[in-house]
């Protein structure tokens, strides 16, 4: 214990002696082997050696040795005993020995820096030196983790690989180590994300490239293992995403068997709706499934017309089955829309682009539009007489129609053969005041009251003309016997345009028409009456040879019938000038009495067709096992027409619009002009932009608009 | 200063009679004379006939655009007609008093009418003259070609020629009206032919000029 100096001086010899043997003692606790904790005055002991050896005057002041002493204490550890000891061992075993080392390299840091606390406090603060922990943080890492990270990832990253594949590993040894690779970057992540993390994405990136084609089968996104630092979650879902999704999207989604046209094909909705929510997760990864979607229903929606289109004959097509069909798809898509696609708007967007591409089609020559008024007609017709077709039924329909006319670009079009239909079966057809007033709320509900006001008159002008017709009854009560005379009046305005003819009425007739316009007279003010006879029946009483036979018949019809009450025969001039119709509609009503299914009237020469020099005859002798016949007037519907017609309206709607867009706005280019002239107009029809041009030529030449003298591409509102 | 001003009522366009005089009367009184010459004495016009006349000693065909731009100086109004005070005006402004002077001063007023600032006045011009009646806006395609000719002929003889051409087939304009007969100008001014290639149906070119390039470009598929 003494030397020849100073018997209180510690020799660097002794001090050292007295530290290792603390270091031995604390090795084999920390090891595990048997031995005794250290007491109190060993703790002691220990840091006072330490001290004493740090405070003593030169030449006996060993700090920097006793600095050096520990780290070497580390230093000799590590490369002598811990590293071997990792070494050694593999997979999970190396790991676990991985960290059983660190543990202890810690505790013993903890430990040591408390024997040699002294030189913390002055020497390593004053020379700037890394502190006894870091001393012996960084000893751990340059002489273990440096050696052994690299095949510890790679035990690490088959180990991830074996839980992926469905076997179970031990997470928490996972997490310690990884832990071990934070807390060696001493402060970054540096060693984490260069040492573990980047090939782990790398790794993941090829496993599930591999996996990708598997995807569908397995029902929920991989499961994000917690063992991993919380930084590496958001990537590794990216990478996840992005080659399970993103990279093989196109692929994935035209796939034979499994893409999304695939599965759209087969109504696979409960694929459809996993493919849904894991798209939904990437940013922008529904649009090509939205997109999928809407080239599906395209296809489908085409094919139906196609379909239509060759099934049509002669010109005429099926439009009831057309129609339903379309509203079946509709239906079905829209249950995909708000179930699989969690009513998302990408994919309602996708479905009305869908319909708008297939529903503006023509079909045999036929526009949509038409086709759709036509459905509703024979709908309403039917449903009188098809018990079958209940309300409810009735009332469904209507919903789906109305909701596949906001498909169509041509609302107005619709609206005019609609009104056309609709006014041919208030007059002649048995109609359905419920029904009717039904699809106009609907329709009024949906586009407005303009669009329907004037069906809606049409229809309470029936209405009237029951309380007119009673009215009528009353006042004929009593009055010289007239006729069974039945009158319906129609507001101008609501109804289509009908030719008038000055018809020369048998005089029984006379006396009708007078007798009502007296009465209306009466009941109105400065009203003028305009009979429109080409819509009129008549009820007649045949006096054949062989028996009375009832016919129902135009009052066209009626009237040629009765001027054979005078005479046996008469000349097709002679009736032409009695009657007095024009020739298209004398030859027409001859026709049908004496050419066709009926003959009322005998011709002569008996040919299939009428000439200015036919002559005709009462023909007595027919007759028929029925006892009242009807006989019908080929309608001259003009489908034609009704075109003409709405393209005329269309002009002064564009005209109105244009007038209004200048007069708000004075100075506008014309592009600007003709978009909003279009935006403007879109809720009826589309208007077509060399109409716009004509129409705006049009209002330059009528001074509305002149072009500016500077800009020629600009127009300015002439006040 | 204008001694004789309120006393010579003698006319009834006295009031410019008179600013005319202050000049050199000796000028205009031979202005007045030629005048008088192809006039027709009980319009006190110079009437068709009239102009057939003077068009022989000019010697130009009644048809050449150097008529119309004679015309145009004088800003003679009714087509085949000059009032006294046009002729005045018209003769003045090219300083000819005699039917020689008149003759060599028509390249120079040629020349004048074609420089760029004064070309579309012209062209504009011509429109209007040709209109004859009183609330006329549109001139009949027939008449149109005719003009075309004169007007544009021998500065774009391509472009005219095929215009024209199109509009004797094409069946959806029986006139044009002045909004597409500048747009013409325009066209022959700002688009290469025939390749046409800065054309574009989209901007506020009249529809008339769509439907021909449209037509052109089939011709040349």
């Amino acid at each position: 214990m003494s030397s020849g100096q100073n018997p209180n001086i510690v020799t660097m010899e002794k001090g050292f002696d007295l530290i290792d043997a603390a270091v031995i003692k604390l090795k084999r606790i920390l090891e595990g082997k048997p031995e005794p904790d250290f007491v109190p005055g060993e703790y002691i002991g220990n840091y006072t050696t330490v001290y004493n050896m740090c405070i003593q005057k030169p030449p006996h002041d060993w700090s920097q040795q006793l600095y050096e002493k520990y780290g070497s204490i580390f230093k000799d550890y590590a490369t002598h005993t811990v590293l071997p000891s990792i070494m050694e061992k593999h997979d999970e075993y190396m790991l676990r020995e991985l960290s059983r080392r660190w543990d202890i390299n810690k505790i013993m840091v903890r430990w040591l820096s408390r024997f040699f606390f002294y030189l913390d406090r002055y020497f390593t603060v004053r020379r700037s030196f890394p502190s006894l922990t870091q001393v012996g943080m960084t000893s751990f890492r340059d002489h273990v983790y440096n050696n052994v990270h690299f095949n510890v990832k790679q035990v690490i990253i088959a180990l991830i690989h074996k839980e992926r594949e469905g076997q179970q590993i031990d997470r928490a040894l996972l997490k310690n180590v990884l832990d071990i690779f934070v807390e060696n970057g001493i402060g970054s992540m540096k060693r984490y994300e260069d040492d573990f993390e980047d090939f782990f994405l790398q790794e993941s990136a090829s496993y599930y490239s591999r996996r990708s084609s598997r995807w569908i089968q397995e029902d929920s996104c991989p499961e994000v293992a917690h063992y991993l630092h919380s930084d590496t979650e958001p990537k590794l879902v990216d990478i996840m995403q992005t080659h399970l999704l993103v990279l093989v999207a196109k692929q994935l989604l035209e796939k034979e068997n499994s893409g999304c046209s695939a599965l759209l094909r087969d109504d696979k909705t409960d694929d459809l709706s996993r493919m849904y929510r894991l798209y939904h997760a990437i940013p922008k990864g529904l649009e090509p499934v939205a997109e999928a979607f809407r080239l599906h229903v395209t296809a489908e929606g085409n094919a139906l017309i196609k379909q239509a289109e060759d099934a049509a004959t002669s010109g005429s097509v099926e439009e009831q089955v057309l129609v339903r069909k379309i509203i079946d798809l509709h239906d079905k898509y829209m249950v995909y829309v708000m179930d699989c696609f969690q009513n998302h708007t990408l994919f309602h967007k996708a479905l009305k682009e869908a319909f708008e591409v297939f529903c503006n089609k023509k079909v045999a020559g036929s526009s949509s539009a038409e086709l759709l008024a036509t459905f509703c007609d024979n709908l309403f017709r039917k449903a009188g007489n098809d018990k079958s077709n209940d309300d409810s039924t009735i009332e469904a329909t209507i919903d789906s129609v109305v909701k596949l006319l906001d498909y169509i670009s041509d609302k107005d079009l619709f609206a005019e053969f609609y009104r056309k239909k609709q006014a041919r079966r208030l007059l002649f057809g048995k109609f359905n005041d419920d029904h009717e007033r039904s699809i106009l709320t609907k329709l009024k509900g949906q586009f407005g009251g303009q669009f329907t006001s004037k069906m809606e008159g049409m229809v309470t002008d029936m209405q009237l003309a029951k309380d007119h017709q009673t009215g009528f009854e009353e006042y004929i009560n009593g009055k010289p016997k007239v006729v069974d005379f039945t009158v319906t009046v129609l507001t101008t305005g609501f109804w289509p345009s009908y030719k008038t003819s000055d018809l020369n009425l048998p005089v029984e007739m006379v006396n009708c028409i007078e007798s009502f316009k007296a009465y209306y007279a009466i009941k109105t003010n400065h009203r003028r009456l305009m009979w429109i006879y080409s819509l009129g029946t008549c009820n007649l009483n045949g006096r054949f040879d062989s028996k009375p036979i009832e016919l129902i018949v135009s009052t066209y019809q009626a009237a040629v019938l009765c001027a054979f009450n005078n005479t046996e025969r008469l000349t097709y001039q002679e009736l032409l000038e009695q009657v007095n119709l024009n020739h298209e509609d004398l030859v027409r009503v001859l026709h049908s009495l004496s050419c066709a299914k009926y003959k009322f009237l005998n011709k002569q020469p008996a040919s299939k067709t009428i000439s200015k020099t036919d002559s005709f005859e009462f023909n007595s002798k027919f007759t028929d096992k029925m006892r009242r016949i009807k006989v019908p007037l080929p309608p001259v519907d003009d489908r034609k027409k009704v075109v003409e017609d709405v393209d005329k309206d269309r002009r002064y709607a564009i005209d109105a619009s244009l007038v209004r867009i200048m007069k708000s706005r004075k100075v506008l280019p014309h592009q600007q002009l003709v978009s909003e002239c279009v935006e403007q107009l879109s809720r009826m029809f589309k208007p077509d932009i060399k109409m716009i041009k004509k129409r705006i030529e049009d209002l330059i030449t009528r001074d509305y608009l002149e072009r500016d003298t500077e800009n020629p591409n600009t127009f300015k509102y002439v006040a | 200063m204008r001694r004789s001003s309120a006393a010579s009522k003698k006319k009834s366009d006295s009031v410019t009679t008179d600013l005319f005089r202050s000049g050199s009367s000796k000028e205009m009184d031979r202005i007045d004379h030629l005048f008088n010459q192809y006039a027709n004495t009980s319009s006190n016009l110079i009437d068709p006939e009239g102009v057939e006349q003077l068009c022989s000693n000019l010697e130009v065909s009644h048809t050449d655009i150097r008529i119309l731009m004679l015309a145009w100086k004088m800003k003679a109004e009714k087509q085949g007609y000059f009032t006294q005070e046009e002729w005045r005006r018209g003769l003045k402004a090219l300083r000819a008093d005699t039917i020689n002077k008149l003759k060599k001063a028509l390249p120079e007023l040629e020349k004048e009418v074609r420089r760029q600032t004064n070309f579309a006045d012209f062209y504009a011009y011509a429109f209007r003259y040709c209109l004859t009646e009183e609330k006329q806006k549109s001139i009949d395609i027939e008449t149109i070609c005719q003009l075309l000719d004169i007007v544009m002929g021998s500065t774009f003889r391509a472009q005219v020629d095929y215009f024209v051409e199109y509009l004797k087939i094409q069946n959806d304009y029986k006139v044009i009206n002045m909004d597409q007969w500048m747009g013409f100008y325009r066209f022959c001014n700002e688009i290469s032919f025939p390749d046409m290639t800065e054309y574009n149906p989209e901007l506020a070119w009249p529809l008339v000029l769509d439907s021909f390039v449209e037509w052109i470009s089939e011709k040349q598929a």
